[in-house]
């Protein structure tokens, strides 16, 4: 699931207070957790703020981990709330109903072009990843939180809902309607470059 | 979807399901005979398994800025372990 297997871990070593062993740990995953951190936060500095925090909390509360879930999930449980919790403070838009997200309500997709048909190199040009970028940032940060984990992190749905406290049902949810915002995002930006491509 | 018909609705619900292979056998086949007869429904199937490719073929993609591992490093107590990497 991830770049590295955290069962590599000695977790009697780390929790004993073993510094290598720790250092290991912070050199396996300070990638990932850096990387949450500024897709979840837009700015680089607050994403090194998440990173440095994750892991002074990690090092703080390691004596206490019960190895309920694992390592990794742990960690991203952490990062995670560092984010929202940073979030929070930037006071930015966090729905006022925390479970607004996990409503019946329908999302009824309204992009309904067919754009998987552009030639391949329209797809990853620089401009197009900004615009993948931008469109995770306009997602409620509770849709964002699900998506990153599931999707970007490859963290599987039980260990996504460890990492966030959520029923596994409320993660599925989450990330369906996380995955059809963005599905209309990048339909009305690929939209548009396949009317372009076929004016030409 | 113009429609919304009911058997729009159910595709969606079990879209992700079926884009992670977790959707059971037969309600697969129901899906896949909702989209061979429905157009919106397949774009909106084949645009969705598009994004989700996207998003992890580049969204790992992301740069460490320079001295952030060493500031790391330090911030932990962990200085003397910053040679490796750095």
């Amino acid at each position: 699931m991830n770049e590295t297997n955290t069962t590599e871990f000695s977790l009697e070593l780390l929790q004993a207070g073993d510094r290598a062993e720790f250092a290991r740990l912070v050199d396996a995953y300070y990638t990932p957790i850096y990387r949450l951190g500024l897709k979840m936060l837009g700015d680089s500095a607050d994403a090194e703020d998440v990173l440095q925090n994750t892991f002074l909390k990690a090092l703080q509360h390691l004596p206490n981990f019960e190895g309920r879930s694992s390592l990794s999930t742990w960690l991203y449980r952490i990062a995670a709330n560092e984010a929202l919790m940073m979030l929070r403070k930037r006071r930015l838009t966090i729905p006022v109903d925390e479970n607004a997200d996990d409503s019946d309500d329908d999302f009824i997709p309204t992009q309904l072009t067919d754009w998987c048909c552009l030639p391949e190199q329209e797809f990853l040009t620089d401009e197009s990843k900004r615009h993948l970028d931008l469109a995770i940032q306009r997602l409620p940060e509770t849709l964002k939180v699900v998506f990153l984990l599931r999707d970007i992190e490859g963290l599987s749905i039980r260990e996504t809902s460890e990492a966030l406290g959520l029923s596994e049902t409320a993660v599925k949810t989450r990330l369906l309607r996380a995955r059809l915002h963005l599905r209309e995002s990048l339909s009305g930006y690929y939209g548009e470059r396949l009317n372009a491509e076929n004016a030409q | 979807m113009k429609s919304h018909t009911h058997d729009c609705r159910a595709m969606l619900a079990d879209l992700n399901d079926y884009l992670d292979g977790d959707l059971p056998e037969d309600l697969c086949a129901e899906l896949e005979n909702h989209m061979r007869e429905c157009e919106n429904c397949r774009v909106v199937f084949d645009t969705m398994n598009k994004t989700i490719y996207l998003y992890q073929s580049c969204g790992r993609e992301v740069d460490v800025p320079d001295g952030a591992r060493t500031r790391l490093f330090s911030a932990l107590k962990l200085d003397d372990f910053v040679a490796p990497g750095n």
